[in-house]
C-alpha cells in the first residue's frame, strides 16, 4: 500500500508542470454556442477571435514590458444554455486558470458570465452582449467593446426620418433581454420624434410562425417595421413579410440579416435593413491593428466565407485587450483594468472608449452603429451601408412596395 | 374584422400541417401505446429531405413528397427494429426514454453535419389576396396536401386489410394475435407509417418557414397539444386538433399580444387533459 501511495505521490509531482500553466502564456477562456440556437453568430465571433490569436501568436505574442506572451484560448460549447455559461465561465477560472475572458455571444449568455467573472474579478470583454442593464450593476471588470442595444436601431430611426417624417412604425420582437432594450429604446427616441408607434408587440423567441402578427402589422396601417431579435425568428420574420405582401416601405430587422447565410432567401431579403456593428465598407483610420479591408479579405481567406459584424466584433475585443496590456506593461488585472478604462482609441471595428462612472462601468460610449440594407445589383444580393450618409457606399432603397 | 377573418383563414390552413404532424405520433401511440419522442427529428429530416431534394437534385418543391414518405416509412421501420420493438409491452417510461435517446442522436448528428445555420427553400406559388391580406399559395397548398393525405390514411385504416389489421392490434393485439394477424410486423408498420407522416409534415412546414436542425421542437411540442385535443392515439381528431389548435392561435392573436400564444395552447393542453381526457374529438374508435 505503502508502494502505491509513493507511486502515485511521484505521479502528481512529476505532472504538476505539465498542469500549470506555462508562465509566458496568456489564457483566455470563453465559452461560445457551437450548439443550440446562437450557433450562427457566435461561430462568427469565434472565429474572429481566433483570427486575433493567431495573428498575435504569428507576430511572437503580446508584448508586456519586457515579456512575450502567447496567447492561449480555452474555449467551451455552452450549448447556447445560461446554466452552460454560468458552470463553465466558473470551470475557466477555477481550473483552467483563465487569466482574462471573453463574453459568450447573446445578452443573456453575457449577463449570466459576468455574474461569475465578476465574482472571481476577472476581467471580460464583451463582445456579443449588448444589452445595457449588464453595466449596471457595480462591476469593475466587464468591458463592453460593442455598442450598448439602446442605441442599435438610432440610425435606422435618423434614416428613416429623413425618407419619410411622418412614419407609422409597427415594432414586433422577440420577448428577450437584447431585443427588449433594443426597441424600448428605440421607442422613446421615434416617440421623441414625433412617429406614430401603430403596433407594439413581442413574441415569444421560439416562435415559427408569424402569420397572425403580420395580419396584424397590416390591420394596424403600418409603413415602417423595427424588430425581429436573433437569426431564425428574424429570417422567418423576414420571409413571411414577403410571402404575405405586408406592403411595407421599410423594414428595419435587427441582427439576422447582418448574416451572409440571409441571402438564401432571395428576393425576400430585398430592401431589408440591418443596424450594424461594423461593415466591411466603413472607413475608420485605425490607430493600430488592421484597416477594415485588410480584416475582411483576411477573414475570408483564412475561413472561406465572408466577415461580419460578429466576426469583427471578436477580433476588436482581443486587439483591445492586447493594446490595454501593452500600455499596462504588465498582465496584472488591476493595472489592464486601469489601461482599459484608460482606453480612447480608434480600430478598424471604430472608435471605442468605456464608461468609468460607477453607475455604468464598462458601457460602451464611443462606437457608433452604421445601417446595412440588403440590395439587388446585377442580379446578385449585397449588403449596402446605407447610414450614416458619411459612410454610405449606396442610396437607400426607399419605398419597398 | 377582415383582419380577424383573415387570422382565422391562416390559422386554420397552418393548423391542419400541425395536425399531420400530429397524426403521426398519436397514430404510434393508439397501435403500441409509445410517446415517439423521435417526432421531433422526423418532422426536421422531413424539412432537410426538402432541401436536399430540391438543392442538389433540382427537384421541384413538391416532388420531394413521395421520396420523403418513403424513405420516412423506411426509416420509421428501422427505428422501431432498433429502438422499440424491445420496449412494447414494458413500462412507458423505457420507450420514451430509448425514443428520447434515439432523438437526440439524431439531433447531434443533424447539428454535426449542418450546424444550426438556417435553410430556406424558396417556394413561388401565386397567392390569394382579400383587401390588404394575402394568403400565401405555399399555405393553401400544403392545407390540400394535408387533407389529402389525411384521406388516404382514412381509407387505408378503414377500407384495407393491412389497415384493419393496424386497427385490430390497435384495439387488443392477443385477440389480433389469435386472429392470425402478424402484430409484430403490423407494429413496426404503424411506426413507419407514423414516421412518414411526421417526415412529410416537416417536408410540408419546410415549403412554409425557413428552419434550423432545432426546429423540430417547437413543432413536437405543437403536435402534443394537438394530440391531447383530438384524443391520444385518434388521427382523425388530431387532424381536427390540429385545425382547432390553428383556428384558436388565428382567433386569439388579434385580441391579445402574440407573447400570449403559448400561454393560450399550454393553457388549454391541461384544460382538455382534466376536462376531456379522451379529447374534444373522442369520436367512439371502432
Amino acid at each position: 500500500m505503502k508502494t502505491l501511495c509513493l507511486i502515485a505521490a511521484a505521479a502528481i509531482i512529476a505532472a504538476a508542470p505539465a498542469l500549470a500553466a506555462d508562465e509566458d502564456t496568456l489564457t483566455i477562456g470563453m465559452t461560445m454556442s457551437q450548439t443550440g440556437a446562437l450557433n450562427v453568430d457566435s461561430l462568427a465571433l469565434q472565429r474572429g477571435a481566433e483570427m486575433w490569436r493567431d495573428e498575435v501568436n504569428d507576430a511572437g505574442g503580446i508584448k508586456a514590458g519586457d515579456k512575450h506572451y502567447k496567447v492561449r484560448f480555452v474555449t467551451y460549447d455552452d450549448q447556447s444554455q445560461g446554466g452552460r455559461v454560468q458552470q463553465l465561465y466558473t470551470r475557466l477560472i477555477v481550473q483552467d486558470h483563465a487569466q482574462f475572458l471573453f463574453s459568450p455571444y447573446s445578452s443573456g449568455l453575457t449577463a449570466t458570465a459576468a455574474v461569475i467573472s465578476e465574482q472571481y474579478g476577472k476581467i471580460m470583454v464583451i463582445t456579443g452582449g449588448a444589452e445595457p442593464k449588464t453595466y449596471e450593476l457595480g462591476n469593475k471588470y466587464l468591458f463592453q467593446v460593442i455598442t450598448s442595444a439602446d442605441h442599435y436601431l438610432s440610425g435606422a430611426v435618423a434614416a428613416l426620418k429623413a425618407l419619410n417624417p411622418k412614419p407609422r412604425i409597427a415594432m414586433v420582437y422577440s420577448d428577450d433581454p437584447f431585443s427588449k432594450a433594443v426597441l424600448s429604446a428605440t421607442k422613446a427616441e421615434a416617440t421623441e420624434d414625433g412617429y406614430d408607434i401603430v403596433l407594439d408587440e413581442s413574441y415569444a423567441p421560439s416562435t415559427t410562425d408569424f402569420s397572425p402578427v403580420i395580419n396584424k402589422i397590416i390591420s394596424s396601417g403600418a409603413d415602417a417595421f423595427m424588430g425581429g431579435g436573433h437569426y431564425p425568428d428574424g429570417a422567418t420574420l423576414a420571409r413571411q413579410l414577403y410571402d404575405q405582401k405586408a406592403n411595407l416601405k421599410w423594414v428595419s430587422i435587427l441582427v439576422a440579416p447582418d448574416s451572409p447565410q440571409f441571402m438564401t432567401l432571395g428576393p425576400a431579403a430585398v430592401g431589408i435593413t440591418v443596424p450594424s456593428q461594423w461593415e466591411p465598407q466603413v472607413s475608420y483610420k485605425p490607430q493600430f491593428g488592421p484597416t477594415a479591408e485588410q480584416f475582411a479579405k483576411a477573414f475570408e481567406a483564412k475561413f472561406k466565407i465572408e466577415s461580419d459584424y460578429h466576426a469583427a466584433s471578436g477580433y476588436s475585443g482581443g486587439a483591445i485587450l492586447q493594446h490595454a496590456i501593452e500600455q499596462a506593461g504588465s498582465i496584472d488585472p488591476e493595472k489592464v483594468a486601469a489601461a482599459l478604462n484608460a482606453i480612447d482609441v480608434t480600430t478598424f471595428f471604430g472608435h471605442v472608449k468605456f464608461a468609468t462612472d460607477a453607475k455604468h462601468h464598462g458601457l460602451q460610449i464611443a462606437h457608433e452603429m452604421v445601417l446595412a440594407q440588403w440590395q439587388m445589383k446585377n442580379g446578385q444580393l449585397e449588403r449596402e451601408v446605407i447610414w450614416p450618409m458619411a459612410a454610405a457606399t449606396a442610396k437607400a432603397l426607399y419605398p419597398l412596395h | 374584422m377582415l383582419g380577424i377573418f383573415a387570422s382565422i383563414v391562416d390559422g386554420v390552413l397552418v393548423g391542419s400541417v400541425y395536425g399531420l404532424a400530429a397524426m403521426g405520433l398519436t397514430l404510434i401511440w393508439g397501435v403500441m401505446d409509445v410517446i415517439n419522442l423521435t417526432h421531433g427529428a422526423a418532422i426536421v429530416a422531413g424539412m432537410f429531405g426538402l432541401y436536399l431534394l430540391t438543392n442538389a437534385l433540382g427537384l421541384p418543391p413538391y416532388a420531394a413528397l413521395p421520396p420523403v414518405l418513403v424513405a420516412g416509412f423506411a426509416v420509421g421501420v428501422l427505428l422501431y427494429w432498433i429502438a422499440v420493438h424491445r420496449m412494447i409491452g414494458r413500462p412507458p417510461l423505457m420507450s420514451l426514454l430509448s425514443t428520447f435517446a434515439v432523438n437526440l442522436v439524431l439531433i447531434g448528428l443533424g447539428t454535426a453535419v449542418w450546424g444550426t445555420v438556417l435553410f430556406n427553400v424558396a417556394v413561388t406559388l401565386p397567392s390569394v389576396s382579400w383587401g390588404r391580406y394575402t394568403f400565401p399559395g405555399t399555405h393553401i397548398l400544403a392545407a390540400v396536401l394535408t387533407a389529402a393525405i389525411a384521406g388516404i390514411l382514412y381509407l387505408f385504416l378503414y377500407r384495407t386489410r393491412l389497415g384493419k389489421a393496424v386497427r385490430a392490434v390497435a384495439g387488443n393485439r392477443e385477440a389480433a394475435e389469435l386472429v392470425g394477424i402478424p402484430t409484430t410486423r403490423v407494429l413496426s408498420l404503424a411506426f413507419g407509417l407514423g414516421v412518414a407522416l411526421a417526415g412529410v409534415s416537416g417536408m410540408l412546414i419546410g415549403t412554409l418557414f425557413p428552419f434550423t436542425v432545432l426546429s423540430g421542437d417547437a413543432y413536437q411540442l405543437k403536435s402534443f397539444v394537438v394530440t391531447v385535443l383530438g384524443g391520444l392515439g385518434n388521427p382523425t381528431g388530431a387532424l381536427l386538433g390540429g385545425i382547432a389548435l390553428g383556428l384558436v392561435e388565428g382567433l386569439a392573436t388579434p385580441f391579445m399580444p402574440v407573447s400570449w400564444t403559448l400561454v393560450i395552447e399550454f393553457a388549454l393542453f391541461v384544460v382538455v387533459l382534466i376536462a376531456f381526457p379522451a379529447g374534444i374529438f373522442a369520436f367512439r374508435r371502432s
